[in-house]
């Protein structure tokens, strides 16, 4: 089971709990159970099937570079946090 | 100095100090920038750009232009494509080209003063700038938003009237306020509830611009046959390609981007703002080739500078100084449109500390204000100046040594960052150890200078947390054992031999048989930009995997010669040996010239696509002076001392520690967009808005700290951005240090250091 660290904006879809341990031997697999756990949460990560654009998933230490098909392990860290950028953050929001 | 930590590694080429290939085409003036190009045809562009900070565009008439003589084509928002209104991966970032394109070329509104409006191509520089004038524009003024708190404020003017803001998860309209999001782990409260001391304030920061030398440039085609051609000054090439695609919806591969020689750029040069005007303009003239420079103000007004804002801090420590909470409250400007680097800001703010308690909020607020851009570290140094100066506040209130405690304190490998994930192994400690074994902390500061002019030292920490991604190198092996290093990587600090001298090492061959060259995105794979603190780690990387991939297509040509197996080469040192039969040797250069007779040209390529370049950190020592009649500040002297995993060329990784250290003390001291009630810039030229000059500063004193990075062959991490961190902290602590007071405001500037001793000298009541 991955430790999923649930950003603050959606500790809400999760009865306000700020860390979950969630089955699943990729990334893809772990969210798609997150959802089924706690349904909405899939829309807030992925988009078109990957990681929504400006999110970055840390697995371990370091924000992967292989997407939702990144490998888990058993007490693997995964964080979702906004993505970087050359010399900087992307950060931006659509409007509506 | 160098201080080399375990593992060591014992190199040949890396660590020393080659000179640059680029630098005698650099020194005499050979070397073609942006503003050199002339192309048969070409004629040259100019823009129109809005005098207001916020007006509704209710008139624009471009026929008096279009009949001027000389004129050949005039375009508006109307000759843009209308990009769509989405979020896009670029696969280093995200933008939405919507914005983008509102950004370059005003649609309804006018969103900041310079904001374009028209744009004119004509035969001659002269003849555009008078076709400009001829335009006529009629605007309806609009109440501007000129700072964070007057556009979170009840009743503000709304600037982006269908912005959907992101207030934690929650959608929120009718607002500036682009996003709120929150970092949270531990129990924030119970921390504060352990601490005996607590110390909590708010600090502002001005906009305040890169200050590269170069404006901004770029020359256009866009022939016949739908194909566009591009030569600019640019960070990333691919990235411009790709900004070009989404903003003029066309075909990345369409596009050809030609990076020139670049003077300047420090994240200001990764958005672009002439290059699609040029293209357009180059259309509506029949494929003509375009070319357009910008003036001064036009880069002080309308090209991202970094934002200004507040950061507030609160920390509490137990009775023996150490970090029971801390909570940060980051509100930045993101300008015009949505995208200020708070994210990053808050990736950075309690990173040199290990603290288990944490709360972090940051805002990203739109204002009548250029889109900010990436400025070296982007929101590291904001941060830094805040939590540094509440630091020293607890130190000077427990009365504890500030790098005992900061060593008390210190984030190591296994500590969360402030936004939560796991350090690796860092530098953090290696690095405060370092500035207090240093000759500069360890010699007495003498108190009082010459005419009455008191001193004051101060020493501040910061992170930079580097990025890797993307980065592909060509080496093709010439007969005369020279090797052409191919790659996309924009020259920025020496990043050419930086990377040349890794192929190099790998290689066993001189440097000064690599010669590297920078080439367009249909001559090499695709590479990121020069930024984030990567091209020396990643593009290194890349050269390094391609001399793997060299050296074993290699070792299957001796195996010819030899009539071995290729199993049977082995290779060290530049030479290629039998395993079975210790006569059979090579040197890298004579079996180069064998490749004629043993199935002709060799060439390799690396590829990577790489995780973070490892965090850096950094330690800064300022000493300076004051006059307390006239409030002016000198240093006299400076020490910056930083991890830079493995230094591959030691002299460019002490400028970059130097230029860092330097941009942030005219940053601390100095620079600001000074701004008019109508929120308009007003010192927007060199002659006003004061950077530090040589005759300014003494030399940076450095020390290079060597912690290998294990993500990397030789141990390279990042070392461009973290030198900007620390210094606007370590200056406002020399000044309190020298005259006990506390500046929460920069730039700390003569009058705002004679009102605050004014203020410290009034009688209380």
């Amino acid at each position: 089971m991955a430790r999923v660290f649930v950003p603050f904006a959606m500790r809400k879809l999760v009865g306000g709990k700020p860390e979950l341990e969630v089955p699943g031997a990729t990334l893809r697999e772990l969210i798609d159970n997150l959802e089924e756990m706690f349904p909405g949460t899939k829309e807030r990560l992925v988009e078109d099937g990957a990681l929504k654009p400006g999110l970055a998933a840390i697995v371990g230490q370091q924000p992967t570079r292989e997407g939702l098909r990144a490998k888990l392990e058993d007490d693997t860290e995964v964080h979702f946090l906004p993505a970087i950028s050359g010399g900087g953050p992307s950060h931006e929001t659509k409007s509506s | 100095m160098v201080i080399t930590h375990e593992p060591k590694q014992h190199f040949k080429v890396v660590g020393t100090r080659p000179i640059r290939h680029d630098g005698l085409d650099k020194v005499t003036g050979r070397a073609i920038y942006g503003a050199d190009i002339k192309l048969p045809g070409m004629v040259f562009g100019a823009v129109l750009r809005s005098p207001h900070a916020h007006a509704r565009i209710t008139k624009l008439d471009t026929s008096r232009a279009e009949n001027m003589p000389g004129v050949v084509a005039v375009m508006t928002a109307a000759d843009m494509p209308m990009a769509k209104d989405k979020l896009v991966d670029l696969g280093e970032g995200a933008v939405n080209f919507m914005y983008a394109s509102d950004q370059l070329m005003a649609r309804k509104t006018v969103k900041f003063k310079g904001h374009p409006v028209a744009a004119v191509a004509a035969t001659d520089m002269n003849g555009a700038q008078e076709a400009v004038a001829a335009i006529e524009v009629e605007y309806e003024l609009l109440r501007p938003v000129r700072d964070v708190d007057e556009a979170m404020a009840p009743g503000a003017e709304i600037i982006l009237e269908d912005l959907e803001g992101d207030n934690l998860g929650e959608k929120v309209t009718n607002t500036n306020m682009a996003s709120h999001f929150r970092h949270e782990f531990g129990d924030v409260e119970a921390g504060f509830d352990a601490a005996t001391t607590i110390v909590e304030h708010k600090y502002k920061l001005a906009t305040v611009h890169q200050g590269y030398i170069e404006p901004q440039n770029g020359t256009a085609i866009w022939d016949t046959e739908n194909r566009i051609r591009i030569w600019t000054s640019t960070q990333g090439a691919f990235t411009a390609r790709t900004q070009l695609a989404g903003i003029l919806q066309i075909d990345a591969s369409r596009i050809k981007v030609t990076p020139m020689e670049i003077g300047g750029g420090f994240g200001g040069k990764i958005p672009i703002y002439l290059e699609p005007l040029a293209a357009v303009l180059s259309k509506k003239a029949g494929a003509r080739p375009v070319r357009m420079l910008m003036d001064r103000p036009a880069v002080f007004d309308a090209t991202g500078p970094t934002p200004g804002g507040w950061v507030k801090i609160k920390m509490g420590v137990d009775a023996g100084g150490k970090i029971t909470a801390a909570e940060a409250d980051i509100r930045f400007e993101a300008g015009a449109f949505p995208g200020s680097p708070v994210s990053a800001a808050a990736m950075c703010v309690f990173s040199c500390y290990k603290n288990d308690n944490t709360r972090i909020d940051g805002y990203d607020i739109i204002v009548n204000k250029p889109k900010s851009a990436a400025y070296r570290a982007p929101g590291s140094t904001h941060v830094a100046y805040a939590i540094e100066s509440v630091v020293d506040e607890i130190c000077e209130k427990i009365g504890m040594d500030p790098i005992e405690f900061r060593l008390m304190n210190a984030s190591k490998e296994g500590d969360r960052r402030g936004d939560g994930p796991i350090f690796p192994r860092i530098g953090n400690i290696e690095c405060l150890e370092a500035a207090r074994d240093s000759a500069h902390w360890n010699t007495a500061l003498e108190r009082k200078g010459a005419n009455g002019k008191v001193r004051g030292r101060g020493i501040a920490s910061g992170y930079w947390f580097n990025i890797g991604f993307k980065s592909s190198v060509n080496l093709n092996l010439n007969t005369d054992g020279v090797v052409a290093l191919i790659e996309g990587s924009t020259d920025i600090g020496g990043t050419r031999v930086a990377i040349a001298m890794q192929a190099a090492e790998a290689l066993g061959i001189p440097v000064e048989d690599v010669r590297p060259v920078v080439v367009d995105t249909e001559s090499i794979g695709y590479t990121d930009v020069t930024g984030g603190s990567r091209t020396c780690y990643a593009t290194g990387y890349a050269a390094y995997e391609a001399a793997q991939n060299l050296i074993g297509q290699l070792k299957g040509r001796a195996a010819t010669i030899w009539g071995i197996d290729g199993e049977q080469v082995d290779f060290a040192d530049g030479v290629f040996a039998s395993k079975a039969d210790p006569e059979l040797k090579m040197t890298f250069k004579e079996l180069a010239g064998q490749l004629n007779d043993t199935g002709g040209p060799v060439n390799a390529t690396g590829a990577v696509d790489l995780e973070s370049a490892g965090g850096g950190f950094g330690v800064h020592i300022c000493d300076l002076e004051i006059d307390p009649e006239t409030g002016k500040t000198d240093v006299i002297r400076y020490t910056a001392v930083q991890d830079a995993g493995k230094a591959i060329h030691p002299s460019y990784v002490e400028g970059q520690m130097q230029g860092g250290a330097v941009q942030g003390i005219g940053w601390a001291l100095n620079e600001e967009y000074f701004m008019t009630d109508d929120g308009k810039m007003a010192n927007s030229s060199f002659l006003d808005y004061r950077m530090p000059t040589s005759l300014d500063l003494p030399p940076i004193e450095t020390i290079i700290v060597e912690v290998p990075n294990p993500l990397h062959p030789y141990g390279v991490r990042g070392v461009g951005e973290t030198p900007i961190a620390p210094p606007v902290a370590a200056i406002a602590i020399a000044i309190h240090d020298a005259l006990g007071i506390r500046l929460r405001q920069a730039p700390m500037k003569p009058a705002r250091i004679l009102e605050a001793l004014a203020q410290k000298d009034a009688p209380s009541g």
